[in-house]
């Protein structure tokens, strides 16, 4: 069957999407690469299917050759990871991986983790490591008080958001703090403590899912996908919602998936809050210099920040050192570099994720069953 | 509840468990770095591919994305 709307990702502003175009009777494809919907922040939630629309979990999309009159990109945003030595040690993982792993049956029970980075996520990962049973022994944010406080004082705009803010709340919060190193089972901290821990999660803000959009042609301006009241980017027919626009959370995310899913204008201010999120959370010039010369930088080819010392593009450390030429296709050390070096992203090739030819042939079949 | 085997030992798995989940509770890393360095998942959600490890004799694969089943063999670089 042809469908008229194809969505990717089935996170909030993808649900979204899908419940608004199916209201208007068109026919919905909703695909995401994980095994359910519900994106980052409702991984593993139930409940959230939608009935009378087609849908393909466990899916991941890496080239654009779908047939639809509406083509909905709701890909998300992963976590801006930063090198620093000791990162790539199997104890240190994201913030949001490590709740991701413990959503999909970690057990963290009694563990000892040191939650580190920026941005509201990491409260947010704390609380819930809690709840699950970990000790959190500390949270770290790098951005200072000063910024914080005009975070939490421009929030009365947003009420529902202050009371997530303060259910959030832990007296293991401190500000201008973050990792300096990692060793086996502990992590030396700026302020210099060492904490023995058996994580530390880590993440220092997130960074939208771009590829897609980028393959497609549509047009990025100041790293996020620009697009109009209705949400359609600057290609006919192809829309962008949630975290690829902005980060901003996921009523954002929601409020632009039902606009493009209804092909509406999209309701509410949200750019508002993206703007406070990135001025309160900016990352402070300190975290550029915690990679040494013998530090890794890109994990999938082990290849260290001394061995591009001498290159001036991604596109330059590629070809000489392989940088960025791994399985994840320079996700990780690209966006690292973005802040650590101010490389521009480089082009997109399909496919976007290294597939096998059966995975191929199945994402056809998906768009032209 | 499913039974797995990872690197050559039994485990009861509850269903609806990653395979990374599975292995980082039986203290076992995934894929070995091109310098020998023992890497375990970061991500969490399919994008660094550190995860990666071998299922049912299929290469690659990454853990974090893939539920547990009965029967399912797993096996780690290192091993
Ligand atoms: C790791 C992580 C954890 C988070 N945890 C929280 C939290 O605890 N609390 C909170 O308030 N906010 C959290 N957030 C922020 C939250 O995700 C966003 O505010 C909101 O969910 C954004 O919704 P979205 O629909 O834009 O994207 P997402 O929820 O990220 O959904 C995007 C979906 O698209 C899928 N996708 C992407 N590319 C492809 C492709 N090529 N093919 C197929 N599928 C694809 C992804 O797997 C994902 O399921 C988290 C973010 C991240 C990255
Ligand atoms: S942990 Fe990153 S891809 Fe699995």
């Amino acid at each position: 069957m042809r469908h008229d709307t194809v969505i990717i990702g089935a996170g909030p502003g993808g649900l979204a999407a899908a419940r608004a175009a199916k209201r208007i009777g068109k026919r919905v494809l909703l695909i995401d690469d994980n095994w359910g919907p519900g994106g980052q922040i409702w991984r593993g939630y139930s409940g959230l299917d939608i009935d009378g629309i087609d849908k393909r979990y466990s899916t991941q999309v890496s080239d654009l050759d779908l047939d639809c009159e509406q083509l909905i990109l709701a890909c998300g945003a992963r976590e801006l990871f930063l090198p620093f030595p000791g990162w790539t040690l199997p104890h240190v993982v994201g913030a949001g991986g490590l709740q991701a792993l413990v959503k999909a049956g970690l057990k963290i029970q009694g563990k000892r983790v040191v939650v580190a980075g920026s941005g509201p996520l990491l409260l947010a990962v704390a609380a819930n490591l809690s709840k699950a049973g970990a000790e959190v022994v500390l949270v770290a944010e790098q951005a200072s008080w000063g910024s914080l406080v005009g975070f939490g004082v421009s929030l009365w705009r947003w009420p529902e958001k202050i009371i997530q803010a303060a259910g959030l709340a832990t007296s293991r919060f401190r500000a201008s703090v973050w990792p300096v190193s990692a060793e086996p089972g502990r992590v030396v901290m700026s302020d210099g403590q060492t904490l023995q821990c058996d994580y530390l999660a880590c993440g220092f803000g997130l960074v939208p899912n771009l590829e897609l959009a980028m393959l497609a042609g549509c047009k990025i301006e100041s790293g996020f996908v620009s697009v109009d009241a209705m949400q359609e980017t600057s290609v006919r027919g192809i829309y962008a919602v949630g975290e690829l626009t902005g980060i901003g959370g996921v009523e954002k995310a929601e409020a632009e998936g039902e606009a493009a899913g209804s092909r509406t204008a999209l309701r509410g201010n949200h750019g508002a809050f993206v703007e406070l999120l990135r001025q309160c959370f900016a990352l402070r010039e300190e975290l550029k210099s915690l990679a040494k010369p013998d530090t890794i930088v890109c994990r999938c080819e082990d290849v260290t920040l001394g061995k591009i010392a001498a290159c001036s593009s991604k596109r330059e450390a590629k070809l000489q050192t392989r940088c960025g030429m791994g399985a994840c296709q320079g996700r990780i050390c690209g966006s690292a570099l973005e802040f650590l070096r101010g490389w521009p992203p480089d082009t997109v090739r399909q496919p976007v994720h290294p597939v096998s030819v059966q995975d191929l042939l199945k994402q056809k079949e998906t768009a032209n069953p | 509840m499913p039974r797995i085997k990872l690197n050559g030992t039994l485990y009861d798995v509850p269903a609806q468990t990653s395979v990374a989940a599975a292995l980082m509770n039986a203290c076992f890393t995934a894929r070995q770095s091109i310098e020998g360095e023992a890497r375990g998942p970061l991500c969490g959600m399919g994008i660094c591919f550190e995860c990666r490890v071998t299922v049912d004799g299929i290469a690659y694969e990454r853990g974090c994305q893939l539920q547990v089943r009965d029967g399912m063999e797993v096996t780690t670089d290192a091993a």
